[in-house]
């Protein structure tokens, strides 16, 4: 296998793009990152969606794409894994590329989701759940993880509030990101506040509906391309790839309350990659939900069973903390346009390890894990990459 | 349209019919034709007594297509008195009445209708018990 690097990284605004169709929006971020990697024909384009099929009625993304930023004729598909269809097309170009069937390869993740209306954006997002045992039985997306929040509230005696600091977290660092839906803080008070939308899920719980694209190119890492990108602005080296699945049912699961999936693929990455938790600098994790957040950092070995909402509550997810995570804003405040959120998150971690977040950067960021997550933990893809200094 | 669909999972809806696994005999539903718990390919059909404990639960109010004349409704992960959990609404009872541990007993309820013209679909929710066992 080849080393494999992201040498150019592009994205569009997260937001509600009336002007702009699905079609436009990946075209912005696959331009952007192509210009930044210095290339001007891949030889594949692998695309992230979920949702484009139902909500735009238009699917053959790849193809559509492909024509639509010039480069008719290359290889191209979509590649669907629900809210991880991101990461899940992300993991499809790094084999391209480290198995050496394709030297230089880009990866968007697009999704279109504010043209529909409410009832139709969630019985679509429904779809990464168990179609004949639980959307069928009217239960929606956010309400699924509402079970798991209400029994894990109810097993480890969490308070709701215990859980702001996630969202007080995510929004302070989208303040610091212009390409965040949410640029600006919340409150406490504003927390406790806000609507219910599947109790004990309130609006502050969880992420939003909206648009965007984002894109990165892939490369040997020992290519003269990816030197050339080194040069310019720094590059970041895949260190670890892995993928793992659970039952997509929750009443299927072992333990509800245990993301299984979370920890075969943490721990299948950390073997890859030879690190441990305490070694990663910043974790971009899939807090579609502030339960999620709290699930996923437990299984992946960065909080105990029962324990996940202190580190949000002692300061230590902060930028400045001992495991910063959501660092521009996540998908809370950034934005969870579903089947882009895994790209958005591995070009947040090449800007920290190359040193270009802003005002959000983590100091001597070297190491950093973006994790992608499917369904309530279904399909979870966690990628660990490093600064190519 | 969907019928074929619908008609597939009909003794699953309407009389929660379930399997019990012939080499672990563990009870599973939905039927499966792999055991989870052991990946051995034969179970027996068994129907499921439809009693069991509120293990979580949630009030919605932003509902799903076809489901928005409900809202709020609840919906809960019910543990089932043979083992395995299953997603279902709950029907008699306030949203604020409902408790995790409350035991509850299946009864067969409307669902939804596909518009006006398409079919009306029945299955299981769950209300808070009143028959003895």
């Amino acid at each position: 296998m080849r080393e494999v690097a992201v040498i150019g990284i592009g994205q569009t605004p997260v937001g509600e793009h009336w002007e702009r169709s699905l079609r436009h929006l990946a075209h912005d971020a696959v331009k952007a990152a192509l210009q930044d990697a210095g290339v001007e024909r891949p030889d594949a384009l692998y695309v992230g969606n979920m949702l484009s099929g139902e909500l735009t009625g238009q699917e053959h993304l790849g193809a559509l794409i492909a024509d639509f930023v010039g480069l008719r004729g290359i290889e191209a598909v979509k590649i669907e894994a629900a809210c991880g269809s991101g990461a899940a097309a992300f993991r499809i170009g790094y084999m391209a590329v480290a198995g050496g069937l394709h030297d230089v390869v880009v990866v968007v993740g697009v999704e279109k989701m504010t043209d529909s209306p409410s009832e139709v954006i969630t019985s679509a997002l429904a779809m990464a759940a168990d179609q004949e045992y639980e959307a069928g039985q009217g239960i929606s997306f956010v309400a699924l993880n509402a079970l798991l929040m209400r029994r894990y509230m109810h097993e480890f005696d969490i308070p709701h509030d215990a859980f702001s600091g996630f969202a007080i977290n995510a929004h302070r660092n989208a303040a610091g990101n212009p390409n965040a839906m949410f640029q600006r803080p919340v409150t406490l008070e504003a927390y406790r506040q806000a609507p219910m939308i599947a109790d004990p899920i309130s609006l502050l719980d969880s992420s939003p509906i909206c648009d965007g694209a984002a894109a990165v190119v892939l490369a040997p890492t020992d290519s003269e391309i990816a030197r050339q990108a080194r040069q310019r602005h720094g590059i970041a080296r895949v260190i670890a790839s892995a993928v793992a699945t659970d039952s997509v049912a929750i009443h299927d699961r072992r333990d509800p309350l245990f993301l299984e999936a979370v920890a075969l693929s943490s721990y299948k990455a950390y073997e890859q990659a030879q690190v441990q938790p305490s070694d990663i600098h910043l974790f971009e994790l899939h807090d579609a939900f502030s339960i999620t957040a709290v699930l996923s950092l437990e299984a992946a070995g960065f909080a105990r069973r029962g324990k996940g909402t202190l580190l949000a509550m002692d300061g230590e997810i902060s930028i400045e903390g001992r495991i910063p995570v959501s660092t521009m804003g996540g998908l809370k405040a950034r934005g969870h346009p579903v089947g882009a959120t895994g790209i958005y998150q591995i070009v947040e971690v090449v800007q920290q390890l190359t040193g270009r977040a802003g005002p959000n950067q983590v100091q001597h960021a070297g190491i950093g894990m973006a994790q992608n997550v499917g369904g309530s933990g279904a399909t979870v893809i966690t990628h660990i990459l490093e600064a190519a200094d | 349209m969907h019928i074929a669909r619908e008609w597939r999972v009909r003794r699953q809806r309407y009389r929660l019919v379930g399997e019990v696994c012939d080499q672990c005999g563990r009870t599973l539903f939905p039927p499966r034709d792999t055991c989870p718990h052991c990946t051995e390919p034969a179970q027996t059909v068994q129907t499921l007594s439809g009693r069991g404990e509120v293990f979580s639960f949630s009030t919605m109010y932003d509902a799903p297509e076809g489901f928005e004349e409900y809202v709020p409704y609840t919906v809960a992960l019910i543990e089932l008195e043979e083992g395995p959990m299953v997603t279902a609404q709950l029907t008699d009872v306030r949203p604020e009445e409902v408790r995790i541990g409350m035991p509850v007993e299946m009864v067969t309820r409307k669902l939804r209708d596909e518009g006006p013209e398409g079919q009306i679909l029945y299955g299981y929710k769950f209300r808070p018990r009143v028959r003895e066992s």
